[in-house]
């Protein structure tokens, strides 16, 4: 079986690798381009540690194929920050010690900016069911609500 | 595998009609990639209908019917600005499934093919009285949703049959629907049990109904019995119990880890109210 050449934008980086049309853009993303980031922890789209977001919309990269990046705009954990200057929600979630074993933070993070890209403002009860699909087992949440909600308001003082 | 990107519905019905072994459809992929990896179905042949043209639009027709999309995904339909004022138990209902991240990629289509007798949109869909466009090797046929599904995981559609549209029905005036499903938490589950329903009024009286009920038996049911259970009643609690009592007569269920036949058999009929009670306020134009 012959491989097919796919040519997607990740982090705004134009990227090209060939990829089994069975792998996953997860897969392709950690395997083939090195941004392992994004992580692999059901595999089935419960608990995404594997979340990116593709033409602006938050998935889980392990319900993608490689295949389907083609022409996309992929933006991942590894473009959240500006070179070595963190993400405000990379600083509050180091502030508020909002993980623990970090497994699912790359996920979290991804899934949190684009919260805040649609909703600044949002409400706790808001924040909790849009992360509702990144399952934490260490923190409990409350710190990564926490960090999520003080982020949004410095933001918006900021903005 | 091998992987095809088809120009057209034509083309794709054609390949599959052509495939050797097990074909899939991919749109949203939430189930299909599921299964892939599980290694439960394995496809020789999958067929992305994404780069189809409209695949992912939603139209209101000059009739007031609306026209889906077959990848058009449950955070489009819900950001949608007007689909949800017109069907807000659909929109609900396909809402319901999965994370954030489920939503930017589930389909109606890809939960109806799927089979699932727990398919939130599925029930929501038959009490809207939504019909589908299956494109199949002989051509196009219009398939009502309630008779696609066959079993757990079978559907009607045949060798190189796909859905290629979904209809919803003009709304009209004085009518409302809605969706509700037990689950024993708040998000992130699949339906215990789910009922749909969908009405219109005259003044005070229901004239028109339908209700669905979902994960008590082996596909999504549409339930005749609590339709005239209401019909020419005003929803008062004479009316309510007896469809609750029709609704609980209709279920088939299965004990299983997430509910009993009894749990099933009783909640059939308290969720058929509370879902009727909220369809009658929207369509008394209520915003719930």
């Amino acid at each position: 079986m012959s491989k097919l050449h796919v040519s997607t934008t990740v982090n705004g980086d134009t990227v090209e690798y060939l990829c089994d049309p069975r792998e996953t853009l997860l897969d392709c993303l950690r395997d083939k381009l090195n941004l392992t980031g994004a992580k692999e922890g059901c595999g089935t789209g419960d608990c995404g540690a594997c979340s990116v977001t593709v033409d602006g919309r938050l998935v889980c990269s392990c319900l993608m194929l490689g295949v389907e990046a083609e022409g996309k705009q992929i933006e991942t954990v590894e473009g959240i920050a500006d070179g070595d200057i963190l993400h405000p929600l990379q600083k509050k979630m180091i502030e508020y010690a909002a993980l623990q074993c970090g497994i699912c933070t790359p996920g979290v993070l991804v899934a949190a900016k684009s919260l805040l890209e649609k909703n600044p403002n949002p409400t706790e009860e808001e924040t909790r069911y849009w992360l509702a699909g990144n399952l934490c087992r260490c923190t409990g949440y409350d710190k990564i609500i926490r960090a999520v909600m003080d982020t949004a308001a410095e933001m918006r003082e900021a903005s | 595998m091998n992987y095809h990107s088809p120009a057209s519905f034509a083309e794709a019905s054609a390949l599959a009609a052509n495939a050797t072994g097990i074909t899939r459809f991919l749109a949203g992929g939430t189930d299909v990639l599921v299964q892939l990896r599980s290694e439960l179905v394995t496809p020789e042949t999958l067929i992305d209908i994404k780069k189809i043209d409209g695949v992912s639009d939603i139209t209101q027709n000059a009739d007031g019917s609306w026209t889906l999309g077959v990848a058009a995904t449950g955070a489009e339909m819900s950001e949608h600005p007007t689909l949800g004022r017109d069907w807000p138990g659909v929109v609900e209902a396909m809402d319901l499934i999965g994370s954030t991240q489920i939503q930017g990629r589930a389909t109606l289509t890809g939960n109806l093919c799927n089979g699932s007798p727990a398919a939130d949109s599925v029930p929501a869909m038959v009490a809207a009285g939504v019909t589908v466009t299956v494109t199949g090797p002989g051509g196009d046929r219009e398939v009502a949703v309630e008779d696609i599904p066959t079993g757990p995981g079978k559907t009607s559609l045949t060798k190189g049959e796909l859905i290629s549209a979904v209809h919803i029905p003009a709304r009209g005036d004085n009518a409302g629907d809605a969706y509700l499903r037990f689950i024993p938490r708040t998000e992130m589950d699949i339906a215990v049990v789910g009922a749909g329903v969908s009405l219109r009024l005259d003044g005070d009286t229901v004239t028109e109904a339908r209700v669905s009920l979902g994960a008590v038996a082996p596909t999504v049911l549409l339930v005749e019995d609590c339709a005239e259970a209401i019909i020419g009643s005003t929803l008062d609690d004479t009316a309510l119990e007896a469809l609750a009592a029709a609704a609980s007569a209709a279920c088939k269920p299965i004990d299983d880890k997430r509910g009993t036949i009894a749990f099933r058999t009783e909640v059939a009929g308290v969720l058929a109210k509370r879902a009727a009670k909220i369809a009658y306020a929207r369509a008394k134009g209520e915003d719930l």
